[in-house]
């Protein structure tokens, strides 16, 4: 654990925790996700990869908003609730006054056709993002206690699902989601016993 | 749009969303179609044109995706404020509209939120058990893969490739752009609003 530690930082208070998410609230266009990774793992190093994608899938199957969820368990790991609250303030705050600034001035042009090309344009952007964020979630799969081949299979059953068979998300969710913590829970029990 | 909402139906704009709090597994987004329902079709306090383009300007302005909620509260306070007789203030107005915002997200986030805090704490204090271990690997492949697909879904309506596939083009540069390197995503992000608002895509 101490090889670890080594190689990540922590934020150092309830203000450095404000301002970071206050940072990555306002590089997130489309949505707040890609910028975390690169902000939090990838520059500040608060979280591994590893830690990235658990805490990830743990805000995501969790009710709410989950880049909310997110920032309130980063925040909450190392103040308590007051690096939640931080956390969460930092999140909204500027981007509440600037949603509310953006849509009062461009509701005379909304309609145009070349704001709603911008629109479109960003739109395509913001999807590859998302995308890229969970390629680069791949490498974290490989200490993954299922192994490689079960994770690949689950990966790719999830995507079919959602993807192209466009099932409701609280289904496939409840369906694998069960299939894939029973069977990770027998691989680690099996590792421990070795 | 003129409307009147008493106490009782800002009560109830409030439950409404402390109720999808509780549904928005995967993310705020996917409340989206209920939202319309109860605003727009029910109730009748926001018009269709209101909730859309909430949407949109929501997913082009900076901040997580819940802000389209900000804004569907805040349009709905204003609706209600040009309802009145006499006409208020203009200070008035934007108070209402501030309120109907802070009933909308405080309804849609303090629900969630105390909920993730309290069993994240729990399952960060028990992180050695095997269950709360098993939980978070199992998961990691699908949320991984629930990334992809959600790109994959935003990208375009799928019933057009031959018209759409500059979009799919582009949301495949940037996909492969991100991965590999350390593009500033702002700069990409203005990239395709350059190449959307030339109709290049």
């Amino acid at each position: 654990m101490g090889e670890v530690t080594a190689l990540r930082n922590t934020p150092t208070s309830n203000a450095d925790l404000f301002f970071s998410f206050n940072w990555l609230a306002l590089q997130g266009f489309g949505g707040v996700l890609a910028v975390v990774q690169r902000e939090l793992v990838e520059k500040k190093k608060w979280l591994t990869l590893e830690e990235f994608v658990e805490d990830w899938s743990v805000a995501q199957i969790l009710p709410g908003p989950n880049v909310i969820n997110l920032a309130i368990m980063i925040g909450g790991k190392y103040f308590g609730w007051r690096g939640a609250l931080s956390a969460l303030v930092g999140l909204l705050l500027v981007p509440t006054v600037l949603v509310l600034f953006i849509a009062s001035a461009i509701a005379g042009v909304a309609d145009s056709q070349a704001m709603q090309g911008a629109l479109r344009g960003m739109g395509a952007v913001s999807a590859g993002l998302i995308m890229a964020t969970g390629i680069k979630m791949l490498p974290a799969l490989k200490t993954n206690p299922m192994g490689f081949f079960a994770c690949s299979l689950l990966a790719i059953g999830t995507f079919l699902a959602v993807a192209i068979f466009r099932l409701p998300l609280a289904w496939v969710l409840l369906t694998l989601g069960p299939i894939a913590s029973l069977w990770a829970w027998r691989c680690i029990r099996k590792k421990e016993s070795v | 749009m003129n409307i009147a909402l008493d106490l009782h139906d800002w009560f109830s704009l409030f439950l409404h969303f402390v109720s999808l709090s509780f549904l928005a597994v995967g993310g705020a987004i996917t409340t989206a179609p209920d939202i319309h329902r109860y605003l727009v079709d029910e109730q009748h306090w926001l018009t269709h044109y209101q909730f859309t383009s909430s949407v949109a300007i929501a997913q082009g302005a900076p901040g997580p995706n819940v802000m389209f909620v900000a804004l569907m509260g805040w349009n709905v306070g204003m609706n209600a404020a040009t309802g009145m007789t006499p006409a208020p203030t203009m200070a008035y107005e934007v108070m209402l509209a501030l309120l109907g915002m802070l009933v909308a997200m405080v309804g849609i986030i303090i629900p969630s939120a105390t909920l993730t805090f309290f069993s994240t704490q729990w399952a960060h204090k028990n992180r050695e058990l095997r269950g709360v271990r098993a939980f978070k690997s199992g998961l990691a492949p699908l949320v991984m893969s629930l990334l992809v697909a959600t790109g994959w879904l935003l990208t375009g309506n799928h019933d057009n490739y031959a018209q759409d596939w500059p979009m799919w083009a582009l949301a495949a540069a940037t996909t492969v752009i991100v991965w590999l390197t350390k593009t500033h995503l702002l700069v990409l992000l203005s990239i395709g609003a350059v190449l959307g608002a030339l109709k290049i895509i």
